[in-house]
């Protein structure tokens, strides 16, 4: 069923990426990612540094996939404190990406751009519309907010596997099924990252 | 959805292959191919070498490349029925017309509005200024907060 419920997750994030290629096709001029995601934490303002920020919450994201699917593989061994140690790391990871993008939001908050305002201009230094933005903050937060339920899911899956509630039971389906969900919300980001701040 | 049948029967559980070495060779896979594209990126603005439309194809086989990967292995998809396989890869062909169909329309109508709306071109083709002009401060009275 998880399939399922995933592949109609799919459509919901397809039709809100199609929309933003629609739009971005019927556009004269569309602002640079380059140019707007730029900053990196700590880093001072006039440094540059192009998609090295949003690369590393690439990496975290797979990083993240990597210890729960490890997680997968140790139920399937029964392997009670492995599970548990794999989806502590998940966890973790899904922890820091949702830091990473809460750090994003703020700053790209503190430039001035929000749902209906756009500070950037154009690629070619003309007026932008309002919809790079409005596209950016709903996907992204529809997307990060997925990475929160599914934070919140793995919570649940460690504190009954801790619990010994698989154990008993003798298999560990329902780590399988959290980890389609936290896999799912990888390919979504593969995607995102790609529409926003690639093409 | 191979393990309804085996659900009853912990016992028989099936999969010895579920080794953790295909999961870091995907790994690997996925880092490499995220690292190539941030390498094209960084060559594509530093230089302007490849073109933006060469550039941009790239990105979307890599993506895709990336996605395959994604589910093929982490999502253990390619070791599961045929028949869920079929399932899920017919309706995903569902995209292909999705996207192809919505881009067009968007094309359509830039376009159009370019033809009939002289206004609106002259207006995308008019800089701006300076951009602190129309940064935070410069804020239209109706947009939202």
């Amino acid at each position: 069923m998880m399939w399922y419920f995933l592949m109609t997750d799919a459509f919901t994030f397809g039709a809100f990426l199609i929309s933003y290629g629609s739009i971005r096709f019927a556009t004269n001029g569309w602002p640079d990612p380059n140019e707007v995601f730029r900053s990196f934490p700590g880093v001072p303002a006039d440094v540059h540094l192009p998609l090295v920020f949003v690369s590393l919450m690439t990496f975290i994201l797979i990083m993240s996939s990597v210890t729960m699917v490890l997680g997968v593989a140790a139920g399937h061994r029964n392997d009670q404190k492995a599970v548990t140690k794999w989806m502590i790391l998940t966890i973790i990871g899904g922890i820091l990406f949702l830091s990473c993008q809460a750090w994003e939001w703020t700053h790209l908050h503190g430039e001035g751009a929000w749902w209906g305002r756009n500070p950037f201009l154009n690629a070619d230094g003309t007026q932008s519309t309002t919809n790079f933005t409005n596209f950016f903050f709903t996907i992204t937060g529809f997307h990060g907010f997925h990475v929160f339920s599914g934070v919140i899911i793995n919570i649940i899956m460690l504190i009954k596997n801790m619990r010994g509630d698989f154990a008993k039971r003798g298999h560990y389906l329902m780590i399988e099924k959290a980890g389609l969900y936290w896999h799912f919300v990888d390919l979504v980001w593969v995607f995102v990252f790609t529409c926003f701040y690639l093409l | 959805m191979e393990h309804i049948q085996t659900a009853g029967a912990p016992s028989t559980h099936h999969e010895p292959e579920f080794s953790t070495k295909p999961i870091w060779r995907t790994f690997w896979i996925l880092l490499g191919i995220t690292a190539a594209e941030l390498v094209i990126a960084t060559i594509h603005l530093k230089t302007g070498f490849p073109p933006k439309f060469v550039v941009n194809g790239i990105y979307l086989i890599l993506t895709c490349a990336k996605a395959f990967y994604i589910i093929a292995e982490f999502m253990h998809l390619r070791h599961e029925l045929k028949n869920l396989i079929m399932t899920l890869g017919i309706t995903c062909l569902l995209f292909v017309w999705f996207i192809i169909a919505f881009l067009y329309e968007g094309n359509s109508y830039k376009e159009l509005r370019n033809r009939y709306d002289p206004y609106k071109v002259e207006q995308s083709k008019t800089k701006v200024a300076s951009p602190e002009e129309h940064g935070p401060a410069a804020k239209k009275p109706g947009s939202a907060e």
